[in-house]
């Protein structure tokens, strides 16, 4: 079961803030954030893949589902 | 178009971006606007607000084109990429304080973000005391957001609202054009025509300015641009502090160099202290005046650039903020705030502690419980 963040509706910096605590804590596994904007999409996939996680996004109605992985 | 939106995403695009609107922006003070202003988000809506008869400083009235080409440009940026989204509800009111106070701020220094750097990059050394207050208003921001502070999480709309800013512009253009374009000036519409906006300096700043369509033509390629790669000058501080996260910093220092080149070529840089164009030696204000800029756009999410492009791309909350700034554009030059070249207003000094006392407030208090 993923860990999961719905940071839509909220603006930069908070989805990638909040992102960057969580795969903080984490360390390693699969985290699914769902953001509603293209700058917020773009900031948290930057952040997850500068710091050693793939990310994949699936999009819906303007929405995505980021979900990131690492071993 | 998935290919060229991964490209705007890339650094080589933020710091094109960068480097285009320093370059665009000596070009336009070449070709008229006053120096180092070639864009100033604060001073141009300021001479807006100043058109508009909402201030009475004869000399900083001008329906700016770069501020509608700014949120134009982004409006069709995000219609093109599926960006579009009308959305607000995210504490408007606070917003609104938010951006009033940040144009206080910012008109102690006389100039918003890019106008630092743009002073920066044509010689004036006092930019560099504003930066440092710019960078210490938004480490203290990057404190409350490390500490839980949140306005909380704007909602979708009716599209219509989204258009809201964008009409406006239109109706903005459509005075300017009314009155210096195709000639249909006051003076045949009243019998006493220097009462009634539009008003247009006779001398001075707003009396300034390159050809509008010239104008108008360089905002929208930097507002498209600026939307689809997210440049913002505080945005690029905070990240660093925030995340470690250097992306923005590379358009912000392009900014400078892009500037910088093209006021070398066009004889434009002159360093200096000591009589720099619109802009005064108090250490003091030009510093406290900065650090509540940055603050103010710290608390807001984006400097006075970005909420323009947001507000173009249907974000009501970043369009509330620049109404504030507006707003606030009008009392400092109505209650003697606004510097002038001698230096700070009278009660420029006391806004600028206000204006600090009233954002700690907000940072202290508008926090999320974890």
């Amino acid at each position: 079961m993923a860990d999961k963040l719905d940071m839509r509706g909220l603006s930069c910096p908070q989805p990638v803030y909040e992102t960057k605590k969580k795969i903080e804590a984490m360390g390693s596994g699969v985290l699914d954030v769902l953001v509603d904007s293209g700058a917020a999409r773009e900031n948290v996939t930057r952040l997850a893949e500068n710091r050693g996680w793939s990310v994949s996004v699936k999009e819906k109605e303007g929405e995505f589902l980021l979900t990131l992985k690492r071993q | 178009m998935k290919g060229l939106a991964d490209f705007f995403g890339s650094r080589k695009a933020i710091i094109a971006t960068g480097f285009l609107i320093g370059m665009g922006a000596a070009l336009l003070q070449k070709l008229g606007n006053p120096a180092n202003m070639g864009i100033c988000v604060a001073c141009m809506e300021r001479d807006i607000a100043g058109a508009l008869g909402f201030h009475r400083a004869a000399a900083a009235q001008y329906i700016r084109p770069e501020i509608i080409g700014l949120i134009f440009g982004a409006l069709i940026a995000a219609l093109s990429f599926g960006e579009f989204r009308a959305r607000s509800g995210s504490a408007p009111m606070v917003r609104f304080v938010l951006g009033f106070f940040a144009m206080l701020g910012a008109l102690v220094f006389l100039g918003c973000p890019w106008r630092a750097l743009l002073r920066l990059s044509g010689g004036d050394g006092n930019a560099i005391v504003g930066l440092a207050g710019l960078a210490i208003g938004v480490a203290i921001g990057v404190f409350f957001i490390k500490n839980g502070y949140s306005l909380g999480a704007s909602k979708k709309t009716h599209t219509s609202a989204g258009w809201i800013m964008p009409v406006m512009m239109i109706a903005l253009m459509l005075l300017l054009l009314g009155n210096t374009v195709w000639g249909a000036s006051k003076a045949l519409l009243y019998a006493e025509p220097d009462s009634f906006a539009p008003f247009f300096s006779a001398k001075g700043p707003g009396s300034q300015h390159a050809p509008v369509l010239i104008s108008l033509g360089i905002a929208l390629v930097i507002g498209f641009l600026a939307q689809r790669t997210r440049f913002c000058t505080m945005g690029a501080l905070r990240d660093v502090l925030l995340i470690g996260d250097m992306h923005l910093m590379w358009g912000v220092v392009a900014l400078v160099l892009g500037a910088f080149a093209t006021n070398y070529a066009f004889g434009q840089f002159n360093p200096g202290f000591a009589g720099q164009p619109v802009a005064h030696t108090a250490h003091t204000w030009n510093f406290g005046g900065m650090a509540l800029s940055g603050l103010a756009f710290a608390l807001a999410g984006g400097c006075p650039g970005r909420q323009l492009f947001l507000s173009g791309e249907g974000d009501g909350d970043a369009a509330i903020f620049v109404m504030g700034m507006i707003v606030g554009a009008a009392f400092a030059h109505n209650f003697a705030a606004a510097s002038t070249s001698e230096g700070p207003g009278l009660w420029g000094p006391a806004s600028v502690i206000a204006g600090l006392v009233v954002c700690l407030v907000i940072g202290f208090t508008m926090r999320q419980k974890a």
